[in-house]
């Protein structure tokens, strides 16, 4: 009897082992736009890391603000200099976890839409955030895909006055992360 | 039975000390160990007169209109100088992220001038090699197309060309501070005065300190080593302001010189600041990206 019930509790932690696959990216593509009718605003920085853990269903980012890249020098200076002061604030992350992570198989190729939440970091200011997506699995590789709106004023990112017309008061963000198994 | 609860209760904290760790600490997501270049030491390609470290940015088109008026102690009767101005038009353009074209043309000679100017070394944090200080080297002719009197010695093209070459060495400091070095070397043709040699050479320093975000005062000042009678030119001093306003720079500034090209402002200086002689000034300056659209993600 106690062997047995050894061997079914090793065997569920082993089961439970091959399932606490964690996955991560450092390539990732975070990027967002924050245009008018009056500017295009985009940026894209492919150089995000973050890291998933199956077994939990939690997921974090992290973006070098530096790493944004804009297709005019002068937005990506001023985005770095004047509003996102990235010599004070080098990093944005998130943290959360998959709310619906018992919807998931991760053994199981297909199309998983998921509902994430936790807290986005941005300029210094943490704020709780909820956003949908989706979740491709295929094989050893997952690929993550959200899209949400981040409100700037949320995250105490001043605007002056003679530019507000030319950046929303909202930027949306796109997230693609094709991640790999972590060893 | 024993077991089977040691088992549990290992297995327990094992998942919960498993979970409480970072995970972003799995992986190196700082990007520590990655070069990045540092940016935005000047707000401008230009510190007033002088060349800066900065550039403008691969595929941009830089407008430039510069004033300098008359003398502030012309005083009222001039309206303090600003009844009168020279004015050089300019246009560069970012051939690419370190490398930049220029051609301008000012009033004072009717001069046109020419600059190509290359960044080996931009300063730049973590990662091997990087650098403390940016190199720029910078290059550039002038050719004055005033007629010469009907009474001239000289009045060959060579006699109207001018050219100067320059090191400029420099470092953001902090946020707020920079400052760079200038070697200058300069080279006329014809020069005005006897005493003068064709080969000047100077030294240029300068320095930016940000007040605000948006606001910074900056000086530049070039002290001529060689080449110049010191009785008739002066150093050029300029201190000003850089006022950013969300889409353009403006650089006020007071200024001894009224040169807005390299060998105009350090060959061409006779004001002197002991006197009085300063004068108001200002460098507006215009960017267009021209060139197809990089990244789109949008689409």
């Amino acid at each position: 009897m106690k062997k047995t019930a050894l061997a079914l509790c090793m065997l569920l932690v082993l089961a439970k082992a091959g399932f606490a696959q964690k996955y991560f990216t450092k390539n990732g593509t975070v990027s967002f736009e924050a245009g008018t009718a009056l500017e295009d605003i985009i940026a894209t920085n492919k150089t995000a890391a973050s890291v998933l853990d199956a077994a939990t269903g939690r997921i974090e980012f992290a973006v070098l603000v530096r790493g944004f890249e804009f297709r005019r020098a002068l937005m990506q200076e001023h985005f770095n200099e004047n509003y996102m002061e990235s010599s004070k604030y080098p990093k944005s992350v998130f943290k959360g976890k998959i709310v619906n992570l018992g919807e998931i198989s991760f053994q199981k190729p297909g199309n998983y839409p998921v509902t994430v939440r936790g807290t986005l970091e941005i300029h210094g200011v943490k704020k709780e955030i909820t956003t949908t997506g989706s979740l491709r699995i295929s094989g050893t590789s997952v690929l993550a895909l959200a899209k949400f709106p981040v409100t700037i004023a949320d995250y105490k990112i001043s605007i002056p006055g003679i530019v507000s017309d030319k950046i929303a008061k909202t930027a949306m963000i796109s997230v693609t992360c094709n991640y790999a198994v972590l060893k | 039975m024993k077991y089977l609860t040691t088992t549990i209760f290992l297995f327990t904290v094992f998942v919960i000390q498993a979970q409480e760790k970072d995970l972003l600490n799995l992986i190196d997501s700082t990007g520590n160990g990655q070069k990045t270049y540092v940016t935005g030491a000047f707000k401008s390609s230009r510190v007033i007169n002088g060349h800066s470290i900065e550039f403008i940015g691969k595929h941009v088109l830089d407008v430039r209109i510069l004033h300098r008026f008359g003398r502030v102690n012309d005083g009222i009767g001039e309206f303090f100088g600003l009844d009168q101005a020279a004015m050089r038009m300019g246009f560069d353009y970012g051939l690419g992220k370190d490398l930049t074209i220029g051609v301008g043309r000012s009033t004072a000679e009717k001069e046109l001038d020419g600059f190509i100017k290359y960044r080996p070394i931009q300063q730049a944090t973590g990662g091997k090699g990087a650098s403390p200080v940016s190199v720029v080297l910078a290059a550039g002719a002038a050719l004055t197309t005033q007629k010469f009197a009907a009474d001239a010695p000289f009045t060959d093209t060579k006699h109207r060309m001018a050219y100067y070459s320059e090191v400029i060495i420099g470092r953001k400091f902090t946020e707020a501070f920079s400052f760079q070095v200038s070697p200058t070397y300069v080279h006329r043709n014809l020069v005005a005065e006897r005493t003068d040699d064709n080969d000047t050479y100077a030294v240029g320093f300068g320095g930016r300190l940000k007040l605000s975000k948006r606001v910074a005062f900056v000086a530049d000042y070039h002290y001529v080593i060689s080449g110049l009678n010191k009785d008739i030119y002066k150093n050029p001093l300029s201190l000003g302001f850089d006022i950013e306003t969300g889409g353009h720079v403006f650089q006020l500034h007071f200024s001894n010189a009224t040169g807005m090209n390299e060998k105009a402002f350090i060959t061409n200086t006779t004001d002197s600041w002991g006197s009085g002689e300063i004068r108001f000034g200002f460098n507006l300056s215009r960017v267009f990206t021209i060139g197809k659209k990089k990244n789109n993600p949008g689409s």
